[in-house]
């Protein structure tokens, strides 16, 4: 029981580090210092989300852990985050769809889990959908600028939406955590949420004048066995490397 | 117009700067004038920018949550305050894109101290403590400038910045407090950063071109060897607290002088930096350019997206 609550904790968290490491990237270098203050503001709250969520995990965990214990010491296997998250940047079509497609997601689970049976997971919740609201707005912005902006632009994100589009059901897809949580009220019925995003996603898409690929594989088991793309182990050497090379400090 | 008028012009002009009134954007000021400013903003706006750079190297690698969201915080301010910076030169007559451009092409400058490397995690302290530190020096004396919008955008930025210096400084003594390891850390950040820090405020002021006129017109309040001697007064203090070692060897307490007495710093690699020559010069520059190339088609998409539906 209370080892389900820490996993589905985890799967909150984790989507929310790891997509904050990857906007992270941009920072600084992204193509006008506007887009560099909202990737870098949007990066800040997941980041600041995270820690809340492993806030949580690690008093369920107990055995000294700590938000930086779970950040800095699981092996990939033990994230479980969804696989789109750790997709690489690449160019800012690529990072606006794959922001879109979860954006779209993380508002409507954040809005069904202000209602959870649990209040603390309620709380927090109720906490980050201002900013998931805000982040939403932005992802579609620009999903709609650069789909219907110039004939590149339109390249671009109709090729970015190619790529990633195979990796966005899996957060949509009830795993055992998923419909554990559900049972217990603590989160919502993902089956339930799916059509709605489906149709959010298909008429944005089609407002951005892109066009939705026939999906390829899409049995992704980040969230539910740790089973990850080759990303995931590249993002945590990096983000980990000082926490494993002096273990057991403080910073 | 007439020589006599210009010249009544300049005089007023420099009764309103002896008398202390701000200079506002719609105000006539001579031409020198407002070329000194957009060169002296718009450096300092590209500075902003160019110093995200370092800091952004420790993003990714940063050892915990907390210090992650800090020192992301952290770079977004001075992302904020490049925004609050180019606005004040843009009303000398400027563009944005205009400074941009002398940036990406080397017309413009930006501090030679973002052309060190960031090397190990102390630097993310050292960055704060010491960089901040000299810049918060160069920037209070500035709050007071005569020209309106860089006073004004001096005191929201100074706000800022000490904040930053703080939590540099919280950096330092947690590694100082920490094991063998963090403390060679620190040290050798200090090591590396002490002497360019130095370097922040700028020729001995009998070398400096720009000050004469500067302190007539006061865009510069103080000159650069009273800041220097400022920073390293108040600095030695806090390295002493630390623990920590300050690489010059003359460093000593004069109490004639009541000041600290100091070693001369290279000059030969000042000169070196300022001139495109220092370690990161074409690696910073590049990346800029990378970024400002690779972000053309989404300029573009936008400009095209807005013409549609606006």
């Amino acid at each position: 029981m209370e080892n389900n609550l820490y996993l589905y904790l985890l799967q909150l968290g984790d989507n929310a580090l790891i997509l904050g490491q990857r906007l992270c990237e941009w920072t600084g270098v992204a193509a006008e210092l506007e887009i560099d203050l909202a990737l870098s503001n949007i990066a800040l709250d997941l980041l600041g989300q995270s820690n809340q969520w492993y806030e949580y995990a690690a008093e369920i965990k107990g055995e000294n852990s700590s938000p930086d214990t779970l950040a800095f010491f699981r092996e990939a296997h033990e994230f479980r985050n969804v696989q789109l998250v750790e997709l690489p940047n690449g160019n800012f079509a690529d990072t606006i769809i794959r922001s879109v497609i979860f954006d779209t997601f993380h508002q409507l689970l954040y809005e069904e889990l202000t209602r959870s049976s649990d209040a603390r997971i309620g709380s927090i919740a109720a906490r980050a959908i201002k900013e998931i609201n805000y982040h939403i707005r932005y992802s579609r912005n620009w999903t709609l600028r650069l789909g219907d902006g110039t004939q590149e632009s339109h390249k671009k994100a109709q090729n970015a939406l190619g790529r990633i589009w195979d990796y966005a059901f899996e957060a949509l897809t009830p795993g055992p955590i998923d419909r554990w949580a559900f049972k217990n009220g603590i989160g919502p019925d993902l089956d339930a949420l799916r059509p709605v995003w489906l149709n959010r996603m298909e008429k944005l898409f089609e407002q951005a004048t892109l066009e939705i690929p026939a999906p390829g594989f899409i049995d992704r088991k980040g969230k539910s066995e740790g089973i990850h793309t080759e990303h995931l182990g590249y993002i945590l050497a990096e983000m980990q490397s000082l926490q494993r090379t002096h273990p057991g400090l403080e910073w | 117009m007439q020589k006599a008028d210009i010249q009544s012009l300049e005089e007023a002009f420099q009764e309103r700067i002896d008398k202390e009134i701000k200079i506002e954007p719609r105000d006539w000021m001579p031409e020198a004038y407002r070329k000194n400013l957009i060169r002296q903003i718009s450096q300092h706006a590209h500075s902003e920018v160019v110093g995200m750079l370092p800091e952004k190297n420790w993003l990714t690698r940063a050892p915990t949550l907390k210090r992650k969201m800090a020192l992301l915080a952290k770079i977004q301010d001075e992302g904020g305050h490049g925004l609050y910076l180019y606005s004040a030169a843009e009303t000398l007559g400027i563009s944005r894109e205009e400074m941009v451009q002398q940036l990406l092409t080397e017309k413009a400058k930006y501090a030679s101290i973002f052309n060190y490397p960031a090397l190990n995690w102390a630097d993310m302290g050292v960055i704060g403590w010491l960089v901040d530190g000299a810049a918060i020096v160069n920037q209070v004396a500035l709050q007071r400038t005569s020209y309106g919008p860089y006073s004004r955008a001096m005191i929201r930025i100074c706000k800022e910045e000490s904040f930053h210096q703080r939590q540099g400084y919280d950096i330092c003594l947690q590694l100082a407090r920490g094991s063998k390891a963090q403390q060679d850390m620190l040290q050798d950040a200090i090591d590396r950063w002490w002497w360019p820090v130095l370097m922040m405020f700028g020729p001995h002021d009998s070398e400096s071109a720009h000050s004469a006129d500067s302190m007539k017109w006061k865009i510069k309040r103080v000159s650069n060897d009273n800041l220097r001697q400022k920073f390293v007064d108040q600095t030695v203090p806090q390295a002493n607290f630390l623990g920590m070692n300050i690489p010059d060897p003359e460093l000593k307490w004069n109490e004639e002088r009541g000041h600290y007495d100091f070693g001369e710093i290279d000059w030969e690699e000042f000169w070196q930096v300022v001139k495109g020559k220092g370690p990161c010069n074409k690696e910073r520059l590049a990346v800029r350019n990378q970024a400002h190339k690779n972000g053309s088609w989404v300029r573009d998409a936008a400009v095209a997206y807005a013409n549609k539906y606006n």
